[in-house]
């Protein structure tokens, strides 16, 4: 039983994540790409057009990719986690089923006529199926994190005898206060990824001297669309979600904070420490006081329950885990504010272009946002733990009855092995759009 | 309201065969019969530019039936766990090699690209057709033996096969002789489909040899069509007891009836769209007459202790139905009207057309 639900959620963790590499770039990349397309309209410069064209290819590539992926994972809730299915399916069905629904369709018609219907259809029409294309990749943030929302914080439905949870309230999942919060933050922090592409490859193409006019604007608008989602992550919707999390799931906070006894003078945020599960405490502690009381409630000496205020069973199940996710989430964010503010600043100051160093800074930084998006989710989804539906429905009880071990285990390699000859492709290809550049192909 | 999900689910479904269809069948035509570059990249390109937008179909599928039909999907997708992640697998080998095709100079890359798109496809036309054979078949509902039930009475799980091959033990695998005979007929139906499209889609030099393919391959259809509906009575007993209760479902056979016949006059057909559509009418013909064959039956149960899963008794609330009634007809008009827009703009021959991705 045990080992069936590790390769159960060691095969969904591997599969999201992979997944997850393309949504997220996407869905930023798309409002950038709405942008230049604006642009493009009001001032009828070229380069504009040629630079949405350009992440619209970019797009293409990751949205194929996310498909591909994307179909396993609506696969998963049934072939690995049937019971979960069986009992929740009449409520994140729901939301799952429009994502489809009104999101897909949406996405991948415009996609197809955005990247070849230019001419027919003139600029007007042409930015407008790009504004679809964005809506579509949102409204399926939307969907998704609605369905994530009920599994964090259940609310609008009604629990059978025979366990079953059935709808009661439809509009409930959609005004659920954990949603607009976690959407607005999971949004923004995918700007910062496709902000943080587009600003590599600028520095690229600056650094190698190559498409550097192009080279500046992408630059240039990345930094910009990079400070402020980064800031806007940070504020106000992380915060906003963080103090979610102490309401709703006051052991989770604890123990992604790192507290692990309750402070009555206030609690303190720790920057750096490894938790040590054997003596309930954290080894190597760097933190400074009272600032996690004043954060979270704005006073200064109010008490949060630290980890020895909960039975067990009730705390996350992996709580080193949880809390490096947790810190290497924040550390990365704040990193991301500082860089990108620093090459505004020089921006500003018209000597970016020439400052190597930043230039190489922000290159090597391409990974990073990657890391720290897929690092909150872990967040998320090892703070709802040991639940699936949080205070409800466990996690050892959403599994599939019928699958063995083994047959996990076998599914898993193949992914495994299937995974990396698809991020071979997908490297490859990307690879060779950045390298052609953004300049028109000559018929 | 049951009723309702049931029918928008299968019409999705039968979408998705029909529109995936053609680039599966592609594919198989492509594998046999694509001897020169210059058809081969054709034949991959008419694929190439529409199989990520059809896929959307069968998402959309899953999510429906997730919502609709919840211990359904819970079931079956646990009971036939191996086959349909070896499907996954498929999907994606297939999208690999048809994506990584154009990137590389040089023949002997190609190639190989070439027949990862090609055996995929066949593969997954196979294992289309051998799950619709497990469905009209039925499985051991709770993995009954010796009248004891391993789970509870919706769930099972089944073997790639068992060693006897056979439809008629108590505890058959996926693949059986009666299985195999559907997958055939699935890989049959879709690489005819698939040479109509490539006839209609593309100027490539094969084009006027793959009538005469059609023409065969319609034989050998008409054979295992027939051979299939004798041993389908061995199979599922109860298989005709709907057509004759209800004799207005006939439609269904007849639709199919229409494109087997007709396909046979495929080289006197002067417009390419008509023989297409005739192809269309066999994959619409061949899934509607096995699910009304069966309805309101979703997955028969082959032993005496659990009944037959239906739409009555894995459906999710009314409540919730209904809801998703509302927003689903909003949805699905939506979706015809994307779909109007872009098959206008992406009619005709695809030879000149960029190829974007």
């Amino acid at each position: 039983m045990e080992d069936m639900i590790f390769y159960d959620r060691l095969q969904f963790a591997f599969t999201i994540t992979f997944h997850y590499i393309f949504p997220q770039l996407t869905m930023g990349l798309s409002l950038m790409i709405v942008y230049f397309k604006w642009k493009y309209l009001r001032n009828k410069i070229e380069k504009y057009n040629n630079a949405a064209k350009f992440f619209m290819k970019i797009f293409a590539i990751n949205f194929t990719m996310g498909v591909v992926t994307g179909i396993p994972m609506e696969f998963q809730f049934g072939t690995n986690w049937a019971k979960f299915s069986e009992l929740t399916g009449g409520i994140i069905g729901q939301t799952l089923a429009m994502e489809g629904m009104f999101s897909f369709f949406l996405e991948s018609s415009f996609l197809a006529l955005f990247i070849f219907g230019e001419k027919l259809m003139g600029q007007k029409l042409h930015f407008l199926t790009g504004f679809l294309v964005f809506l579509g990749s949102w409204a399926s943030g939307w969907f998704i994190l609605a369905t994530n929302a009920w599994m964090q914080h259940p609310v609008g439905y009604e629990i059978l005898d025979n366990g079953k949870f059935v709808l009661d309230n439809f509009s409930e999942l959609f005004t659920n206060p954990w949603l607009l919060p976690a959407f607005l933050h999971n949004q923004m922090a995918s700007v910062v990824t496709s902000a943080f592409v587009m600003a590599s490859i600028g520095a690229f193409y600056i650094l190698r001297d190559k498409h550097s006019e192009y080279g500046r604007l992408f630059l240039k608008t990345g930094v910009v669309f990079g400070l402020i989602s980064s800031v806007l992550v940070a504020f106000p919707t992380g915060d906003w979600n963080a103090k979610n999390v102490a309401k709703h799931q006051p052991g989770a906070f604890a123990a992604m904070e790192g507290i692990f006894e309750t402070e009555d003078a206030g609690a303190e945020i720790v920057l750096i420490g490894q938790p040590n599960m054997v003596k309930k405490k954290l080894d190597n502690k760097i933190a400074v006081p009272n600032i996690l009381s004043f954060l979270t409630y704005q006073e200064w000496h109010k008490q949060i329950p630290g980890m020895d205020q909960f039975e067990e069973e009730e705390l996350p199940d992996n709580i080193p885990a949880l809390y490096y996710s947790y810190h290497i989430m924040v550390g990365l964010g704040t990193i991301f504010i500082g860089v990108m503010a620093l090459a505004l600043f020089f921006l500003w100051r018209k000597k970016l272009y020439n400052m190597k160093s930043l230039l190489w800074t922000i290159m090597f930084l391409v990974p990073f946002p990657y890391i720290a998006n897929i690092t909150g989710w872990y967040t998320a989804e090892l703070g709802r733990q040991p639940y699936l539906v949080y205070g409800l429905l466990k996690t050892s009880d959403g599994i599939s009855p019928t699958v063995s071990s083994g047959n996990t285990l076998f599914t898993l390699l193949g992914f495994v092995a299937l995974y990396m000859l698809l991020g071979l492709l997908f490297l490859v290809l990307v690879g060779k759009t950045i390298n052609h550049g953004p300049t028109p192909q000559k018929h | 309201m049951e009723i309702f999900w049931y029918i928008a689910i299968g019409i999705v479904l039968t979408v998705f065969f029909i529109l995936d269809g053609y680039d599966f069948g592609a594919g198989i035509i492509h594998l046999f019969f694509a001897k020169e570059e210059k058809d081969k990249e054709v034949i991959t390109k008419s694929a190439g530019l529409f199989w990520d937008s059809n896929e959307v179909w069968l998402v959309a599928a899953g999510g429906m039936l997730f919502m609709a039909f919840p211990t359904f999907y819970a079931s079956v997708f646990s009971g036939f766990y191996l086959p349909l992640i070896i499907v996954l697998w498929l999907i994606i080998f297939r999208a690999i090699g048809l994506e990584f095709r154009g990137q590389f100079k040089y023949q002997m890359w190609k190639d190989i690209w070439d027949k990862s798109f090609g055996v995929s496809s066949l593969l997954l036309a196979l294992f289309f057709g051998i799950a619709l054979g497990n469905i009209v078949r039925g499985v051991n509902l709770g993995s009954v033996e010796n009248g004891v039930s391993a789970h509870e009475g919706h769930y099972f799980f089944l073997p790639l096969w068992d060693s006897s091959f056979s439809p008629l033990t108590d505890h058959p695998g996926v693949i059986d002789w009666f299985t195999i005979i559907i997958g055939l007929i699935a890989v049959v139906t879709l690489a005819i489909h698939g040479a109509n499209w490539i006839i209609l889609k593309t100027n490539s030099s094969i084009n006027k040899k793959l009538k005469g393919v059609i023409f065969k391959l319609n034989i050998a259809l008409a054979a295992l069509t027939i051979f299939s509906l004798v041993v389908w009575q061995n199979v599922n007993s109860n298989s005709l007891d709907n057509f004759i209760h209800k004799p207005y479902l006939m439609l269904f056979p007849i639709i199919y009836l229409t494109g087997l016949i007709g396909l046979f006059f495929v080289k006197k057909i002067k417009k390419n769209s008509h023989a297409f559509l005739l192809s269309t009418l066999l994959i619409l013909g061949g899934i509607t007459s096995s699910l009304a064959s069966l309805f309101p039956v979703i997955l028969p149960s082959i032993n005496n202790k659990h009944e037959d899963l239906t739409i009555y008794n894995t459906s999710a609330s009314e409540y919730g139905l209904s809801v998703a009634l509302i927003w689903g007809i909003i949805g699905f008009a939506l979706i015809v009207v994307y779909f109007i827009i872009q098959k206008r703009l992406m009619s005709g021959k695809i030879d000149n057309m960029d190829y974007g991705h």
